[in-house]
């Protein structure tokens, strides 16, 4: 019956009936335009909606296959951090609901930090997970940063970092408040040595995560339709007590405002990362060939 | 004469009956003094008390307190020639953070501190002590200027956090409190930041990226108000008391956690009761962290204050 599973919509399939057989996560309906799409079909387009290109959230590990050559990369352990520290518990206990997030993505924390080749470029690349608790940052996100920051200095690679999180993780209080210095530093000291610091907005960027490392890019590229802000639309909404303009916080009004220096679709996001990035590291990729040919080393198909 | 918050309900009654008995005529039946110093003894006993074990939120409503001596107060008892100075060059003035010239003991530093305005009128000139973006980008000026002249920083927190506004979020809050983290962290001059009331979220932080923090003994400096972790993880806006526990945002705390270096104690029941005791302590407290910082060197001083950071909650890293 893979016929059945493959093509069949979500509407044939209830007039067919009965098929106890076709799980319903095979369908996804848009959050944006309502439509129902084949999880294949996603798949294919980056996870974004074939009817009205919306961007759905993408996991750490398809956005790293996304972007690195062949969708190869190697990820680092990241060093373990103190759990709980401050031995927190609301309805329920932080170390349950980390505990739950774990099982459920099978991560150790928001963050992964992986270096492979973008463009034939080695790169380094840090992003949140969405599905981990909102991505929201505490220690072990910042600590990954740092590592991230390190690994890239002594790589002597360009950083991209590519934040999807509500912000600071309350449940490590005044802790997650702190990562948005001490990313901050990180990203300092890879500005320091001279490295191309890149920043990719995905939804949602918001709170203590677009405040510290988030904004910090020497190039800050949006992804269509990424939220992107300080406080919460909801928040601002009680403070000022009305209606938020159309597109407000959307990676396009970002980048109306100046805040943001180009939105980018998910299709076209590699293709200029490596451009970019090919500008800022390769500064004068003709001169050296030119230096190779003055030097007498023979002509370029023989150098290679 | 007093604003007495909740808990200070038997506190404000003997301090009542005491006004009253000033107020009487002294007909020289009944010693009036005697009995004044008696119920003052009285309410020392139950400010100590009180005082002596405050619960995570009351110590909110303290550091919260209406006749808390807030940044412009401290500006005008410790600092000398204080010389204001406006605006962002970009696009306006943000009465929010206050800073400029001025001396300390002598020397000349950048002051700069979120205000929260002491009246009506002066909470709305302030807003409440929330900043704009244009607030922090002043902030970012001033500390770029103080490190062109080697002056060091004094930096004073006083903020329920930044301003959640349509406008600011159009103007990039996010990008300028991102900005003004960085540029602490830039700085090879000394920075020393006291959060002398409210120190809320990336607001406080933004100012507060220093090489020495020192806490009052009832501020608070969380990642969030207890009110709103209360209503996000609890979807209960009146279990603030609870989140205000969970969060561990007192001066005590901290300095356990390794957030602060220090605490500066207050005047028994707060600093509101004996400001120019506190004003004095404060300038006691930021003396002292800066004779320690004077000595450095500008690499030296930014390196630390980059270590500080990062060693702060890393079993691993040193
Ligand atoms: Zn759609």
């Amino acid at each position: 019956m893979n016929w059945l599973k493959n093509i069949v919509r979500p509407k044939l399939k209830q007039l067919v009936g009965g098929q106890k057989d076709i799980p319903d996560n095979l369908w996804q309906k848009c959050p944006n335009c309502a439509e129902m799409n084949f999880h294949r079909d996603l798949e294919n387009n980056f996870q974004v909606c074939p009817h009205c290109g919306h961007h759905l959230r993408l996991s750490a590990s398809d956005r790293l296959k996304m972007l690195f050559d062949e969708g190869e990369y190697q990820s680092i352990e990241l060093m373990a951090s103190e759990i709980d520290p401050l031995k927190f518990r609301d309805r329920r206990k932080y170390t349950d609901r980390l505990k739950e997030a774990k099982s459920k993505t099978g991560l150790e924390d928001a963050l992964t930090v992986a270096h492979g080749r973008m463009g034939g470029i080695n790169v380094v690349v840090a992003a949140l997970d969405f599905s981990f608790m909102g991505g929201s940052m505490g220690v072990a996100v910042g600590e990954g940063l740092i590592s991230a920051a390190r690994l890239a200095i002594v790589q002597d690679a360009p950083l991209i970092v590519v934040p999807s999180s509500g912000g600071a993780r309350m449940q490590e209080g005044i802790l997650s408040l702190m990562q948005m210095a001490r990313t901050t530093i990180a990203v300092e000291e890879v500005k320091d040595a001279g490295l191309p610091y890149i920043v990719v907005l995905t939804d949602p960027t918001t709170g203590g995560v677009s405040a510290s490392f988030a904004m910090l890019g020497d190039v800050a590229i949006a992804e269509t339709g990424a939220v992107i802000g300080f406080a919460g639309a909801r928040v601002i909404e009680q403070t000022i007590r009305e209606k938020l303009p159309e597109g407000f916080q959307r990676a396009e009004y970002l980048l109306d405002h100046g805040m943001v220096d180009m939105v980018v679709r998910r299709h076209d996001l590699r293709a200029t990362l490596i451009r970019v990035i090919g500008l800022l590291i390769n500064t004068s990729p003709a001169a050296d060939v030119l230096a190779i040919s003055a030097s007498g080393r023979g002509s370029l198909e023989d150098e290679s | 004469m007093h604003n007495y918050l909740d808990f200070e309900k038997p506190i404000a009654e003997l301090e009542g009956k005491i006004e009253e008995l000033r107020h009487l005529t002294s007909d020289g039946e009944l010693n009036i003094a005697d009995e004044v110093s008696k119920l003052q003894g009285k309410v020392d006993k139950l400010l100590r008390q009180t005082y002596g074990k405050l619960s995570p939120w009351q110590k909110t409503q303290i550091a919260r307190h209406p006749d808390r001596p807030h940044a412009v107060h401290y500006i005008e008892t410790l600092i000398e020639d204080f010389t204001p100075l406006a605006g962002d060059r970009a696009f306006a003035e943000d009465r929010a953070i206050v800073g400029g010239l001025g001396r300390f003991r002598g020397s000349s530093v950048v002051v700069i501190g979120t205000e929260k305005g002491a009246d009506t009128e002066g909470r709305v000139a302030h807003n409440f002590g929330m900043a704009r973006p244009e607030g922090y980008r002043k902030a970012i000026r001033l500390m770029e200027m103080a490190d062109r002249f080697k002056l060091p920083v004094i930096t004073l927190v006083d903020t329920p956090g930044a301003y959640p506004g349509v406008d600011a979020e159009a103007r990039g809050q996010a990008e300028a409190i991102a900005r003004c983290i960085e540029t602490c962290f830039s700085l090879k001059v000394p920075l020393v930041s006291v959060i002398i009331g409210e120190g809320g979220s990336g607001g406080a932080m933004a100012l507060a990226s220093a090489n020495t923090v020192l806490m009052l003994e009832h501020a608070i400096y969380s990642v969030i108000s207890p009110e709103g972790c209360a209503s996000i993880l609890w979807r209960d806006g009146e279990q603030s008391k609870v989140a205000a526990e969970a969060l561990k945002l007192t001066a005590e705390d901290l300095l356990k956690l390794g957030i602060i270096e220090a605490i500066i104690a207050e005047p028994l029941g707060g600093a509101h009761r004996s400001p120019e005791t506190m004003q004095a302590s404060v300038g006691e407290a930021i003396a002292g962290a800066l004779k320690g910082l004077g000595a450095l060197d500008g690499g030296v001083l930014r390196t630390r204050r980059r270590e500080r950071f990062l060693k702060i909650g890393s079993a691993a890293r040193d």
